[in-house]
C-alpha cells in the first residue's frame, strides 16, 4: 500500500514540476509588466524603458529601489508603520523633485478607510500630492502642522503613506545629485539635499485613533 | 521585547479567528461547551507549535532545492502525519491526555489554521513590525496564535453555553445567532487595532 | 435527468455553506466583496471537479488504509497547479485572494465530497457532484460578497448604487463578515425551507 502513495507522490510532484516549469515564463513576464505599468502610470507616460536600476536603504534600512527611466525616475519605497503594517508606493519624480505621479504597490490597511490611500492623493482629490515637492517642505498631514489634507478616520495610514513618499524623494534626490557630481554637472538644484540627510521624520505617539 | 509584541499582536490585535478568519472551522464546530473548547485549544497548541518548526526546516530544505512549488503538498503531508505520529505518541506516553485530546487530534489536520500559520511562518510574512522573522520569533508567533485561537475558542464557547437556555427566535436559532455573536466578539476585539503600533514605539522597536 | 438531480443536490439541498456549514474560512475571509467572493468560489469549484474525477477514477486502485493520505496529495497537487496557474495569468485575483488560494486544501468541502461521493460514484457522476457543490458554494460567496458590498461601500460588482459616506463600513471590516452570514443562513434557511 506504501507503494500505492509513494506512486501517487511521484506522479503529482512530477506533473507539478511540469506545470512549475510551463508557468515561469509568463509568472516572470506578469512581475516585469505590472513594474513597468506601474512606472509609466506614475511618470504619466506610456512607453518609459528603465534603464538603470538601483537599490538603496533608507535611514532605517528599508530597501529603497530607484528605477531610472528614459522618461524620468521611479522610487519603490516602503514604510513599515501603516494601520496594518508595510505600505509600500511607488512615486514618479519630475526633474526639479515634484511628484509627477504614485501608486500604492502594496498594503494591508483597513479596507474602506487606509485603504483609500490609493485615491485620496492623487490630482483633484482632497489630499492631492501631485506637483508637490518634498524637497521644499516635507510631506506631512495638516494635523502635524503639513498641508496634506489626511484619509477621512485614517491618520496612521496617511501618516505612514507620506513618510514612504518622502523616503522616496530623498532617495531620489541623493541618487541624482549623486549622478550629477559624477557626470560633473552643476548639483547646485540638490545640493540641498545630501544622501546623508536622508531621514525619516518621527511620528508622534498622539492621535493613533483610527476607526 | 520584540518577542512580547509579536506575543500581543498575535492574541490580540490580529487574533487568528476573529481578524485573519484561519480556524474557523472548529471555531463553530467545538465551541457548544467550554470543556471541549478548552480541548481542542490545547490540541491545537501542541500541533501547531510542532508543525511550525518542523514546517520551518522542510520549508529551508525545499529552497536549498529550488523545490518551493511543492510547499503545500509537502506542508499538508508533514501535517498529516505529524497529527498521526502525536496520536499514536500520546497513546503510548500519557493515555490521561489522549483521553483527553484524542477525539480532537484527526480534526486538526483539516484545521487552516494550522497550515495558514505554517504557510506564514515559512513566508516570513507574519509580523508587521519590521522584526527580523527567523525560526524562534516563528515558534514565539505559532505559540501567541495557538493562545489567541484558544482565547477566541474559550470565551466563544462560554457565550455559546449561556445561550443554549436563552429564547432565541426560531428562525435565528443555532448557526445563525452562534455567528452574530462570533461578529460581536470580533468587534470588540478591532478595539486593539492600533494598539500593537503604540506598543513597538512604548518598546522602542 | 439524474445529472441535473446531482446539480441541484449541490447547489440546494446540500449547499455546502447554508447547509453543510463548510469551508467557513474562506466564505468569512474572502468575501469583502461580490467580485472577490465569486473569483474564490469559481477556484475552489475547479479544484473540486478535477479532484472529484480523478479520485473517482484511481478510487479502486488505492488500498484502504491509505485513502485519505493518497486523496490529500491529489488535492494538494491541483491546488499547487491552480495557484500557479492563478500567478501566470490572473495576478490580480491571486494577490486579492493571497493565503486562502494555498488553504483550498484544507477546505473540508474538498476532502469531504472525495470521500462521501467521489469514492462511491463514477467519474461522470462525480464531475457534475463537483459542479453543483461548486457552483452552491460560488453563489453562497457571491451573495455574501455582494451584501457585504451594497451594506459597506454602497457598490455592486463595483458599480456604484449610493453614496460610500452612507455606506455601514462594518460590513466590508471582519465583524460584518460573521453578522452578514449569520443572517444570511437564517434567511436561506426560512425562504428555502430546508
Amino acid at each position: 500500500m506504501l507503494c500505492v502513495l509513494t506512486l501517487i507522490s511521484v506522479i503529482a510532484a512530477g506533473a507539478l514540476a511540469y506545470v512549475n516549469k510551463m508557468t515561469a515564463g509568463p509568472i516572470e513576464e506578469n512581475k516585469a509588466r505590472t513594474l513597468a505599468e506601474g512606472i509609466n502610470t506614475v511618470l504619466g507616460v506610456s512607453d518609459a524603458q528603465v534603464q538603470e536600476t538601483k537599490e538603496v536603504e533608507d535611514a532605517n534600512g528599508n530597501p529603497v529601489i530607484i528605477y531610472a527611466t528614459d522618461k524620468g525616475v521611479a522610487v519603490q519605497a516602503i514604510d513599515p508603520n501603516g494601520f496594518g503594517g508595510k505600505l509600500s508606493v511607488l512615486v514618479g519624480f519630475a526633474d526639479e523633485g515634484s511628484i509627477k505621479g504614485y501608486t500604492v504597490l502594496e498594503h494591508a490597511e483597513t479596507p474602506g478607510l487606509g485603504a483609500k490611500a490609493g485615491d485620496w492623493f492623487q490630482k483633484g482629490q482632497k489630499g492631492d500630492i501631485i506637483g508637490k515637492n518634498p524637497g521644499e517642505k516635507e510631506l506631512t498631514v495638516s494635523k502635524d502642522g503639513g498641508d496634506v489634507d489626511a484619509i477621512t478616520a485614517s491618520t496612521i495610514t496617511s501618516r505612514a503613506f507620506l513618510r514612504a513618499v518622502n523616503v522616496a524623494f530623498h532617495a531620489y534626490a541623493g541618487a541624482s545629485a549623486q549622478a550629477d557630481a559624477q557626470s560633473g554637472a552643476s548639483a547646485q538644484q540638490h545640493a540641498k539635499v545630501a544622501p546623508e540627510e536622508v531621514t525619516v521624520p518621527e511620528v508622534s505617539a498622539e492621535g493613533q485613533s483610527q476607526n | 521585547m520584540a518577542y512580547l509584541l509579536i506575543f500581543f499582536s498575535a492574541i490580540f490585535v490580529n487574533n487568528i479567528v476573529f481578524s485573519q478568519f484561519l480556524g474557523i472551522c472548529p471555531f463553530l464546530g467545538v465551541s457548544k461547551k467550554v470543556d471541549t473548547a478548552l480541548g481542542m485549544s490545547a490540541a491545537v497548541a501542541f500541533v501547531l507549535t510542532i508543525a511550525t518548526i518542523v514546517t520551518y526546516l522542510i520549508q529551508g530544505l525545499l529552497e536549498s532545492y529550488n523545490l518551493e512549488y511543492l510547499q503545500t503538498i509537502a506542508f499538508i503531508l508533514v501535517i498529516a502525519a505529524l497529527v498521526q505520529m502525536v496520536e499514536i505518541i500520546l497513546k503510548k506516553v500519557s493515555p490521561a491526555l489522549y483521553q483527553a485530546l484524542g477525539v480532537f487530534l484527526p480534526l486538526i489536520t483539516t484545521n487552516c489554521a494550522i497550515l495558514g500559520v505554517a504557510i506564514l511562518v515559512a513566508q516570513g510574512t507574519y509580523n508587521s513590525q519590521g522584526i527580523e522573522p527567523n525560526l524562534l520569533t516563528g515558534v514565539v508567533y505559532a505559540v501567541s496564535t495557538a493562545l489567541g485561537f484558544g482565547l477566541a475558542l474559550t470565551i466563544f464557547a462560554a457565550i455559546r453555553e449561556q445561550l443554549a437556555t436563552m429564547d432565541v427566535p426560531k428562525g435565528m436559532q443555532g448557526m445563525p445567532i452562534a455567528l452574530v455573536v462570533a461578529g460581536l466578539l470580533a468587534m470588540a476585539f478591532m478595539g486593539f487595532g492600533g494598539v500593537d503600533n503604540g506598543l513597538a514605539k512604548v518598546f522602542g522597536i | 435527468m439524474k445529472y441535473l438531480s446531482i446539480l441541484w443536490n449541490g447547489i440546494l439541498k446540500e449547499n455546502p455553506t447554508f447547509v453543510l456549514l463548510l469551508g467557513m474560512c474562506p466564505t468569512l475571509g474572502t468575501t469583502s466583496s461580490a467580485v472577490n467572493g465569486m473569483s474564490m468560489g469559481l477556484a475552489t469549484m475547479a479544484v473540486l471537479i478535477f479532484s472529484n474525477f480523478i479520485i473517482s477514477c484511481i478510487k479502486s486502485l488505492i488500498p484502504d488504509q491509505v485513502r485519505i493520505p493518497s486523496y490529500i496529495v491529489v488535492i494538494a497537487s491541483l491546488v499547487t497547479a491552480l495557484q500557479m496557474f492563478m500567478q501566470a495569468y490572473t495576478p490580480e485575483v491571486y494577490k486579492t485572494l493571497g493565503l486562502f488560494i494555498p488553504l483550498i486544501v484544507v477546505n473540508c468541502i474538498i476532502l469531504g465530497r472525495a470521500e462521501a461521493f467521489a469514492a462511491k460514484h463514477g467519474p461522470v457522476e462525480s464531475i457534475f457532484d463537483g459542479i453543483g457543490i461548486g457552483l452552491g458554494f460560488t453563489i453562497a460567496l457571491t451573495l455574501l460578497g455582494g451584501i457585504r458590498e451594497i451594506l459597506g461601500t454602497g457598490k455592486l460588482f463595483g458599480t456604484t448604487l449610493y453614496s460610500e459616506n452612507y455606506g455601514m463600513l462594518l460590513f466590508v471590516l471582519a465583524p460584518g463578515a460573521f453578522i452578514a452570514l449569520g443572517y444570511l443562513i437564517a434567511i436561506v434557511k426560512k425562504t428555502a425551507k430546508i
